[in-house]
C-alpha cells in the first residue's frame, strides 16, 4: 500500500488551491508588488484592538460556551436587525466561529449525505468546491456571466435542480466577481428555491462593501428564511482577518445540530478575539463607513484605469475585487498571471483559481494603497503595450 | 462634496486627476468644486505638517488658556480678533470650561514665546489671567504620529 493509498482518497484527490500555488511561485520572486490579497489593508481599528489586548490582560482567556459570548451573539443579532433588517434571535438562532471558513465547513457537514448536489455558482471563492467534496457531496455548478452581472438567474437556478439538490451556495457581493444580487434580482429566485425546499446558505462576508445600494440578505425573505443560512464574519467588514472571528445564523433546529459539529471540532472560537468583536459589532459602524468610502473610490479609480489601458473592466458592485477578462490576449489566465510576474513583476490571481468559469478572467484586488495601485497600473499598461494588447 | 474635503484633509497633495478618478467625477468639475471651496474660504489654507524636533530648527511650541471678560454687543469677537493677529498664535478657539479661549503659540524658543506672553499677550485689554503650558514633545499633530507607530502591515502576497 502506497501512501497515496492510505488517507483518505477525497483528500488525496482534492485539487490543491490555485491560489496556493500561484503563491508559490511569487513568493520566489523579488520586488513583487502584489494586487493579490483577498484582505483588506487597514490595521484593525485600535479601539477593537485595545479590547482583544484588554482581555488578556484581565485574564479572558478561558474557554467561552461552544456557541460564543452571549454578549458576542447579542451584538451580532442587533447588528443583523440594524443593518439588514433581519431578526434572529442570540440564544437560538447564532454560533460564533472561527472565521466564516469554518461556518462553510461545519453548515456544509450538518447538511450533507452522500450522494447529495450542493448547488455552486461560478466563478467562486476557492474553499466551496473543496468543502462540499469534503463533506462528501458533488459541486453542480452555474457558471455567472460576466454580461449578466455575475449575478444568479432564475433560469439558471432551475436547470441545475434535482432531487439530489441539498443546497445552494449564494455569495454576493461575491468573490472573486463583485456581482451583487438586489431585492429585485432574489424575488425572482425566491419562489424557486421555495417550491424546491432546497436550503439557500448565503455567504454575506462582503454585505458591507456594497457600493451603489444597501446590501439585500436573502433571509429578509420570510417565505423561506427557515431555509436560509447565513454566514457571515468579521473579517471583511472590520478588517480583522486575522482574528478568525465568524458566524452562523439560522433557525434552531439547525443550529442545534451544527453546534454539535463545531462543539467537538472547535470548542469556541478564540476568547480574546471574541471580545474585540463585541467592541467591533456595537460600535464600529463608523469603522464600517469609513473603509467603505475608501474602498469605493479606489474601485472607481482602478476601474477607470483598467479601462484606460486596454483592459475591458465592468464597473463591480461590491466586494474590494476587479474582475476583468483578459480573453483578447489569447492567453489562458493562469499564462497571462505568470508571464506578468515575469515581465513585470506584478502579482495578480489567475481566474481558473476560483473554478474553471474563471478562465480568461484575473482578479485583481484593490484593497492596496493608490500609491501601490499606481504602480501596479502602470507595470500592467506596460504589460499590454509589450504584447500589442492596449489598443 | 463633502467626499472632496475628506479626501484633501488627509492629503492635499492629491493631483486632481487622481481626485477626479477616485471620486469618479470630471476632472474639470472638480477643479471648479476646488476652486469655489477655496473661493468661499471653505478651503482656508494648505499647510504641510512638520515634525520640528527632526528638522534642523527646533521651535518651542506651548498651549495657553486665556480668561477674559465678554464685551457689551460684541462677545469675545473683537479680543478673539486682535489676539489672532499676533503670528505666534497658530491657533485660537473659544472654549468652554475655566478659561474662555485656548491658544497654541509658537517662538524660536521658550524666552521669545515668554517675551509674547508677557509684553503682548497679557496686557491686551479684555485679558485678565493667562496659563502657559510649553509643549515638552508632540507625538500626534494632525492625524500625523512622530513616533515609530510600528504598524507596517505584513500581508501575505496571494490571499483568497
Ligand atoms: C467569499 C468568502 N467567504 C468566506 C471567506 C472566509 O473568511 P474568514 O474565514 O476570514 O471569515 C472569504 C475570505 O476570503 C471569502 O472571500
Amino acid at each position: 500500500m502506497t501512501f497515496e493509498d492510505e488517507i483518505n482518497q477525497t483528500v488525496r484527490y482534492l485539487k490543491p488551491s490555485g491560489i496556493r500555488r500561484f503563491f508559490d511561485i511569487a513568493a520566489t520572486r523579488k520586488g513583487v508588488i502584489s494586487l493579490g490579497v483577498g484582505e483588506p489593508d487597514f490595521i484593525t481599528p485600535w479601539h477593537i484592538r485595545e479590547e482583544a489586548i484588554h482581555a488578556i490582560e484581565q485574564g479572558k482567556t478561558f474557554y467561552t460556551g461552544n456557541k460564543g459570548l452571549p454578549k458576542l451573539r447579542e451584538g451580532i443579532c442587533a447588528y443583523y436587525k440594524r443593518r439588514f433588517h433581519v431578526d434572529y434571535d442570540p440564544e437560538d438562532n447564532v454560533i460564533v466561529t472561527v472565521g466564516g471558513s469554518e461556518a462553510i465547513d461545519i453548515v456544509m457537514r450538518t447538511l450533507v449525505q452522500p450522494g447529495d448536489e450542493i448547488i455552486l455558482p461560478t466563478p467562486a471563492y476557492v474553499a466551496y468546491a473543496a468543502i462540499i467534496e469534503m463533506a462528501g457531496a458533488k459541486v453542480r455548478e452555474i457558471v455567472l456571466k460576466e454580461e449578466e452581472g455575475f449575478k444568479l438567474t432564475p433560469e439558471a437556478l432551475k436547470d441545475a435542480l434535482n432531487e439530489k439538490t441539498k443546497a445552494v451556495i449564494l455569495n454576493f457581493p461575491g468573490n472573486p466577481t463583485g456581482g451583487i444580487m438586489t431585492r429585485e434580482d432574489y424575488e425572482k429566485i425566491v419562489p424557486i428555491l421555495k417550491e424546491s425546499g432546497i436550503y439557500a446558505i448565503t455567504d454575506e462576508i462582503y454585505a458591507e462593501l456594497t457600493y451603489e445600494q444597501k446590501h439585500c440578505s436573502i433571509a429578509e425573505f420570510d417565505e423561506i428564511k427557515d431555509h436560509v443560512i447565513v454566514i457571515n464574519g468579521f473579517s471583511k467588514a472590520y478588517s480583522m482577518t486575522g482574528y478568525r472571528v465568524g458566524y452562523i445564523l439560522a433557525k434552531k433546529e439547525l443550529i442545534d445540530m451544527i453546534l454539535k459539529i463545531h462543539q467537538y471540532t472547535i470548542m469556541c472560537a478564540t476568547t480574546p478575539c471574541q471580545f474585540a468583536a463585541i467592541e467591533a459589532v456595537n460600535n464600529g459602524d463608523k469603522d464600517i463607513e469609513e473603509m467603505f468610502v475608501s474602498f469605493r473610490q479606489r474601485r472607481n479609480y482602478i476601474v477607470k484605469e483598467l479601462n484606460r489601458i486596454g483592459l475591458y473592466t465592468p464597473m463591480p458592485q461590491g466586494a474590494f475585487y476587479a474582475f476583468p477578462s483578459i480573453k483578447r490576449t489569447g492567453l489562458s489566465s493562469e499564462e497571462f498571471c505568470e508571464r506578468l510576474l515575469d515581465e513585470q513583476s506584478l502579482a495578480l490571481v489567475p481566474g481558473n483559481a476560483f473554478g474553471d468559469a474563471g478562465e480568461g478572467f484575473v482578479r485583481i484586488s484593490y484593497a492596496y494603497s493608490l500609491d501601490q495601485i499606481k504602480a501596479a497600473i502602470a507595470k500592467l499598461e506596460q504589460f499590454l503595450k509589450d504584447g500589442g494588447w492596449d489598443k | 462634496m463633502n467626499e472632496l474635503l475628506n479626501l484633501l484633509k488627509d492629503n492635499a497633495r492629491y493631483e486632481v486627476r487622481d481626485l477626479a478618478l477616485l471620486l469618479n467625477e470630471d476632472e474639470e468639475k472638480v477643479s471648479e468644486e476646488i476652486r469655489k471651496l477655496e473661493e468661499d474660504k471653505v478651503i482656508a489654507g494648505y499647510h504641510t505638517i512638520i515634525n520640528w524636533d527632526k528638522a534642523e530648527t527646533p521651535i518651542s511650541k506651548a498651549i495657553i488658556f486665556v480668561n477674559c471678560v465678554p464685551e457689551r454687543e460684541r462677545g469675545y469677537d473683537r479680543i478673539a480678533e486682535r489676539i489672532s493677529r499676533y503670528p505666534e498664535v497658530e491657533s485660537l478657539s473659544l472654549i468652554s470650561g475655566k478659561a474662555e479661549f485656548i491658544l497654541k503659540v509658537t517662538g524660536k524658543d521658550m524666552r521669545e514665546i515668554s517675551h509674547f506672553l508677557a509684553h503682548k499677550l497679557a496686557p491686551t485689554e479684555g485679558v485678565n489671567g493667562t496659563e502657559t503650558m510649553f509643549i515638552l514633545k508632540e507625538y500626534k499633530t494632525n492625524n500625523a504620529v512622530f513616533y515609530n507607530a510600528n504598524e507596517e502591515s505584513e500581508r501575505l502576497l496571494v490571499t483568497p
